[in-house]
């Protein structure tokens, strides 16, 4: 029997799809939880909420595990005496594993943890990536993280003006179009910016996060104020004969994805070769040719006829900064600032980059000013002499839009002075 | 100027704006010590925290510090 009278929420489980309301019920029946009223009582002020139209949810608070500056969030409920299950119901921020790769003794053991000392109910996994365990009471935080830390060997994730918890996708393990190990960098990261992730460090947060190739399946360079995105320099390989066997019809495109409906004949030229957004590749009937110097690593065609063409061999990745701006300008993609740089452990140019990076945004990034946001208020020129690198084409986002290179005085000859009279001999007024 | 130098002239700092404002944000720190780099500044803050002299506020997008205790909330949570 329900605690709370919820029609509106109970309206939200009509329908094909999974429903969190459901979930939730499902764990207030189960009763598992230490926090025995925490289901029910979630319920309630979310059905109150509806009918209010405003959150019975207090904004942040000042707990915490000893010797961390994150990965705990302070929730409050308005309505304390109505609902008492989630007065105090704090959230806890987990770092995933890389990948989020799980073992089923793992997950199970989290949820047993969760339901010694908190309300059970989790959130597999918040935008970031962390694993999110939603409500507990305050007294229940250093058990809960000392289990977790010892049991399980599992951290918390970062969050207020930290570092963030560190993302990546599937990587080598799994996926062939990868360029580099996506896992081994995450990780490598995570163990060398601990200070960073556990304790505020900057203006505001600081994300990076990993893709093995341009597919980009983590969405880098749209969520991260560090994307780290796969890419090659070589040239595509391309096997001729599994091309043709494509062609032909023998092999199924997009390893068969487009397999539930009639999509019709495969056509190389009109679903490959002329969707090249650079048009750098041509088909003759019976051999199928790229000009590597002008492809900008789309992907499309490997996606395609992934039998056909994969990857280059020398691989690394492309560094681009300043995803997420979202109060001064609105959400932007990160800009492509280095083109290429080797990716094998100890990855220590690219630590060098970012702390170049930090130190700036701590000095000049205003209060909850995020990089991207101080890169377009200070100029990407400013930028770019603070990580020492010179202009590039390739950084152009549109060009005669965004001319946001200048020329300094001390890079033009004679600098800004000139001879007016000199001047005037060539140029009539 | 030392560490301790450092952590009091926050603390003073700090009290003297008691009643006003309790909760600052890392930033507020580096104008207390002007001569210090901000990442040595953070890190005196860490440790401050560390040592119960301060204490963190987490909206969980944002992170306020201020002095053990000041402010509102702190009463509320305990």
């Amino acid at each position: 029997m329900a605690k709370h009278k919820t029609p509106m929420l109970d309206d939200l489980e009509k329908g094909p799809w999974p429903s969190f309301v459901s979930d939730i019920k499902q764990q207030a029946e189960k009763g598992k939880q230490v926090l025995k009223d925490a289901p029910d009582d979630l319920l309630g002020v979310m059905e109150l909420s509806y009918e209010d139209r405003v959150t019975h949810w207090k904004h942040g608070g000042i707990v915490g595990v000893f010797g961390y500056g994150g990965g705990v969030i302070g929730r409050y409920c308005d309505q304390p005496e109505k609902f008492p299950g989630v007065a105090h119901f704090h959230t806890m921020r987990v770092n995933q594993p890389a990948s989020m790769f799980y073992k089923t003794d793992f997950l199970i053991g989290l949820c047993d943890l969760w339901e010694k000392y908190g309300s059970g109910l989790t959130n597999m996994h918040g935008s970031t990536g962390d694993i999110i365990l939603l409500g507990t009471i305050t007294d229940n935080l250093e058990p809960m993280f000392y289990d977790m830390t010892h049991e399980l060997n599992q951290d918390l994730g970062g969050s207020g003006s930290n570092l963030r918890t560190p993302n990546c996708c599937v990587g080598r393990a799994r996926c062939e179009w990868s360029c580099y190990d996506t896992q081994e960098a995450c990780y490598q990261f995570t163990m060398e910016y601990q200070d960073e992730l556990h304790r505020p460090a900057f203006p505001y947060k600081f994300k990076f996060k990993f893709d093995g190739c341009p597919n980009g399946c983590v969405a880098s360079i749209a969520r991260a104020d560090m994307s780290v995105i796969g890419a090659w320099k070589d040239d595509i390989r391309i096997d001729q004969s599994a091309v043709q066997a494509y062609a032909g019809g023998e092999l199924k495109p997009n390893g068969g994805a487009h397999s539930g409906k009639d999509w019709g004949k495969f056509d190389i030229m009109r679903e490959v070769v002329d969707l090249c957004p650079t048009g750098c590749m041509w088909w003759d009937g019976k051999k199928l040719t790229i000009d590597n110097r002008e492809c900008s690593r789309c992907m499309h065609c490997l996606n395609v006829m992934p039998r056909a063409l994969r990857i280059g061999t020398e691989t690394g990745a492309s560094v681009l900064f300043g995803a997420k701006a979202p109060i001064l300008e609105g959400a932007q993609m990160s800009t492509l600032t280095v083109p290429f740089m080797p990716m094998e452990p100890p990855y220590q140019e690219l630590k060098d980059l970012i702390e170049k990076v930090w130190d700036w945004w701590m000095e000049e990034g205003k209060n909850r000013e995020r990089l991207g946001e101080l890169i377009q208020r200070d100029t990407w020129q400013k930028f770019l002499q603070i990580i020492e690198m010179e202009p590039d084409p390739r950084m152009v986002d549109e060009p005669r839009s965004n001319p946001y290179i200048f020329w300094r005085e001390e890079e033009v000859e004679g600098g800004w002075t000139r001879d007016i009279n000199e001047y005037r001999k060539k140029h009539q007024r | 100027m030392t560490d301790e130098e450092a952590k009091k002239a926050i603390l003073d700092s700090l009290g003297e704006k008691s009643g006003a404002k309790t909760k600052f944000y890392l930033k507020d720190f580096y104008k207390i010590l002007p001569d210090m780099k901000p990442r040595d500044v953070k890190n005196i803050v860490n440790r401050m925290v560390g040592e119960g002299l301060l204490e963190y506020w987490s909206s969980g997008s944002t992170t306020l510090i201020g002095l053990k205790g000041a402010g509102k909330q702190h009463k509320e949570e305990d």
